[in-house]
């Protein structure tokens, strides 16, 4: 019986590492970013360089997974969402500085790391959606606490990354008295317990579940695209908020290469590639988030929501207060 | 009792193979030594009593329903005389191919505001608005706990109705000539007798249930799990996740313990299964009533998200993805396969040496390597890292130091994780199922061969595997489904451009496009059903 299993196992064995290979010219990625986004880009890619791309496509558990693999990590470029994801690769010390003309020219300033440990993509605003039957109307987060707003707003997980970021803004801004407060009165105010995905918010809306909610910016549009979503968005106004003071929260996609990343050339190639004029083209149009290259333009739909003053608050700042953010969601019981 | 084989080799390879399985769990426990107190005192204060409750209440809601499902309708499918009998014995397994958080997110299209039904309602009554009438809302702790027991029910009702029917019809008639009637004598003698069977059934859903993810998270019922992710992926810290789910491995040890305890000393052995079977004979009020409640089940279960899924892709169905669709499923087969075949291979030695062997702790194999089970799939991955990252380090180390290239990481980087993880994960099904066959095996037929002079190895080749064949058959399908339908494990661990249909489904409906993974789901399901069907044909 053992003998058996020890045979089997070990042809199960090679059978199973066999999937391993390593080609001559590829670059390996690690995404938290979607197929139907990345894969685009990373075809044309390939289509120009010749050089082959491997993903693993993840929804959570990147850090920890680089952190483990370590020096022998197969590794080259992390691409992600969020700010603070970005800021604690670093801070775990997962990712290397990459210093490319390239990418110092055509990103700005607040929006690479200084020391080049990252550097953003895209941007994205933290939409307030509000329905059309409440008629046009101007709003900053800190309205969202108003007494008036019991029970008619939407959130999904406070916790969610989007929403922590928000938090550790306001926290930025107001301190965390304030800002624990503001918290638990929004959380008064929530039509029901927070959940689903900041669509699903506006499909609330559209219910008269409640009249307001959180969102990113793409959602707006992802939902105008989609044939059943867009009854959804069509019942709701995208609004910019704290245009009379500091502006818009911003979140950012971004990129980063990994410190033991095995072709790092291959990967500084596929950086550059991807603020390059028709990859940030790709992101706007495939994705309607607005491109962090001057110049390239937004996509029609996005460009018809408007201009809007965004928050020039340094991006490293959210990032540093996002672990105050997430003690307060827990202090006020925002998903309880 | 007459050990038949006291061999030190077989010994020595069953604990050494135990260890190995048990290690994740090792890693897993030591991690959470380096919890930060600080981080769990503000938990403690903030979240954490009310995670706790609602994990229990949860796990209580779930075993409760599951069993109330499984028992009754293996007991109308085995004791009556329902109707389309064949058919419903085995329609009651197929709920079992579904994911719990693929029919929570079809169940809640279906009963939404926006969904179907409610529309119906609001254009028969007139209603407006949310306001003018009162709806049952399925996304809370009991929408939960009724999702997961709509497809975890199958486990109880599998091996309740197994137990039912391999009872001692001895013992049966006994009872009837005692003077009991048919129903008596169900309730009084074949339950009791099939406790074991409930029992193993029961702590098999009260794990899955514990580490389900995707369900709670969707329906925003925080749990333990949900208190493990935070620690983890929110606040960064693995140490505290590890002594969270230490104390929730810890809880469902001692639920697993205290049902084995109580059930210490109950023999439930049988010679003569199925002989003349009597069966009550339903009036036709029961029969009625019987056929709702079993039909009502395989509809809930599985019929009804079925459809939905099929018009889902009707209404969006596009040709191009269809060839991805068949090389993920090819991956899903492939894992699934190989960690069902080896779970059950190792289930059979384990169980084999502690029916056999004359060591003081032959249980001890099965015992631990069912600790895994408890672990939920995101945290065994990390383990699963931390254990195998380092060997692939040392593997790598050597290799450069003897001067030869690299070979990358061949163990954490590989299907070999994956599998590991799966077994892992999955060993606790197939021990449960395997112990409950062997168990079943008179001991008689142990010493008869050997009374014969057929050698140990001989009898267990030509009497006691095809004496298990069946039990060997459902171990190994119940690790197959439950290894298609694997997520978080999948998710973490995945090699390079490597994606299963759970992996591919679970990323487009999470983004609410369920219907554009609506066709990978149906896959899910048919996968999980194929065996199933052949199970119910080789009979």
């Amino acid at each position: 019986m053992f003998k058996r299993l020890l045979t089997l196992s070990l042809t199960s064995l090679l059978l199973m590492t066999s999937d391993s290979a390593y080609a001559a010219e590829e670059v390996n990625v690690y995404s938290y970013r979607q197929p139907f986004l990345v894969e685009p880009l990373f075809n044309k890619f390939t289509e120009l360089t010749n050089i082959k791309v491997n993903v693993v496509f993840a929804k959570k558990g990147m850090a920890e997974r680089l952190a483990r693999e370590g020096k022998y990590s197969p590794a080259d470029i992390l691409l992600t969402t969020d700010i603070s994801r970005l800021v604690e690769l670093r801070d775990k010390d997962l990712v290397q500085a990459v210093n490319s003309t390239i990418l110092d020219s055509a990103i700005p300033t607040q929006y690479h790391a200084q020391d080049n440990t990252w550097f953003a993509l895209t941007t994205r605003v933290r939409n307030i959606y509000s329905a059309k039957r409440l008629g046009k109307i101007n709003l900053n987060y800190e309205d969202l606490a108003e007494e008036k707003y019991k029970g008619r707003i939407c959130s999904r997980s406070g916790k969610h990354p989007y929403n922590v970021a928000l938090v550790a803004s306001m926290i930025s801004e107001h301190g965390e008295a304030y800002t624990l407060d503001w918290l638990e009165k929004v959380k008064a105010n929530l039509a029901r317990k927070p959940q689903g995905s900041d669509r699903g918010q506006v499909q609330a809306i559209h219910q008269k579940l409640c009249d307001i909610s959180l969102g990113n910016s793409y959602y707006f549009g992802k939902m105008l695209k989609d044939d059943k979503q867009k009854v959804w968005a069509d019942e709701v106004y995208i609004n910019f908020p704290n245009q009379d003071n500091r502006g818009a929260h911003i979140n950012i996609s971004g990129v980063a290469m990994a410190k033991y990343a095995p072709n790092t050339k291959n990967a500084k190639a596929l950086m550059e590639f991807l603020v390059s004029e028709p990859a940030q083209l790709l992101y706007a149009e495939t994705n309607m988030e607005y491109p962090v290259v001057k110049g390239v333009p937004v996509s029609t739909m996005v460009a018809s929501w408007g201009d809007f003053k965004a928050d020039g608050l340094s991006l490293e700042k959210i990032a540093k207060n996002r672990k105050a953010a997430l003690t307060l969601l827990d202090k006020a019981q925002f998903d309880l | 009792m007459i050990a038949l084989n006291n061999s030190k080799t077989w010994t020595l390879s069953n604990y050494l193979l135990a260890l190995v399985l048990l290690i994740p769990v090792l890693v897993m426990l030591f991690g959470g030594l380096t919890a930060s107190t600080q981080l769990f005192l503000h938990l403690w204060q903030s979240v954490l009593p009310r995670y706790l409750e609602n994990t229990i209440l949860l796990g209580f809601f779930v075993v409760l329903l599951a069993v109330f499902f499984g028992v009754i309708s293996a007991a109308i499918i085995t004791q009556t005389n329902i109707l389309c009998k064949s058919l419903l014995r085995w329609l009651l397994l197929l709920p079992l191919a579904m994911p719990a958080y693929l029919i929570a997110y079809l169940y809640t299209d279906l009963f939404d505001y926006a969904g179907p039904v409610q529309r119906t309602l609001r254009d028969w009554f007139g209603w407006q608005s949310p306001n003018d009438y009162w709806f049952f809302d399925l996304r809370t702790l009991s929408g939960a706990a009724l999702m997961l027991a709509l497809v975890l029910f199958p486990y109880v009702y599998m091996l309740v109705r197994g137990a039912f029917e391999q009872q001692d019809q001895n013992l049966i008639k006994a009872s009837r000539l005692l003077g009991l009637t048919a129903k008596q004598s169900f309730l009084r003698v074949a339950l009791p007798l099939a406790r074991p069977a409930i029992g193993i059934s029961a702590s098999l859903v009260l794990m899955e249930t514990l580490a389900d993810f995707a369900t709670v998270q969707y329906f925003s019922v925080n749990t333990l799990t949900t208190a493990i992710y935070d620690t983890w992926l929110g606040y960064g810290d693995l140490g505290a996740a590890n002594a969270l789910a230490s104390v929730l491995m810890l809880l469902v040890l001692f639920v697993v313990l205290a049902e084995q305890k109580s059930r210490k000393g109950v023999r439930h052995q049988s010679s003569r299964p199925s002989i003349n079977k009597t069966v009550i004979v339903l009036t036709a009020s029961q029969q009625f009533f019987a056929s709702v409640f079993c039909w009502g089940l395989v509809a809930a279960g599985f019929l009804v998200p079925l459809v939905m899924l099929i018009i889902m892709v009707v209404d969006y169905s596009s040709v191009n993805q269809f060839s991805l669709l068949v090389s993920t499923g090819i991956n899903s087969l492939k894992v699934s396969v190989i960690a069902a075949t080896i779970t059950v291979f190792i289930a059979l030695s384990f169980g084999f040496y502690q029916r056999f062997h004359a060591n003081k702790f032959r249980h001890l194999p099965l015992r631990i390597s069912g600790f895994g089970y408890a672990i939920p799939g995101t945290v065994l991955a990390m383990a699963m890292l931390s254990t195998l990252g380092p060997v692939d380090h040392w593997l790598n180390d050597i290799a450069s130091y003897a001067g030869l290239t690299s070979p990358g990481l061949i163990l954490s980087g590989s299907l070999f994780a994956i599998i590991f993880a799966l077994v892992v994960r999955f060993l606790a099904i197939a021990n449960g199922t395997v112990v409950n066959g062997i168990n079943l095996i008179p001991h008689s037929l142990d010493y008869a061969p050997a009374s014969l002079g057929v050698s140990f190895k001989g009898s267990l080749i030509k009497v006691h595997i095809p004496l298990l064949t069946k039990t060997i058959f459902v171990a190994w399908l119940l690790v197959f489904v439950e290894a298609m339908k694997e997520l978080p494990v999948v998710l973490l661990l995945r090699p390079f451009n490597f994606e299963t249909l759970s992996s591919q489904v679970y990323q487009l409906i999470s983004d609410e496009m369920l219907e554009q993974g609506a066709l990978g789901a149906i896959l899910i399901v048919i996968f999980g059903l194929l065996p199933i069907v052949l199970l119910n044909k080789s009979k």
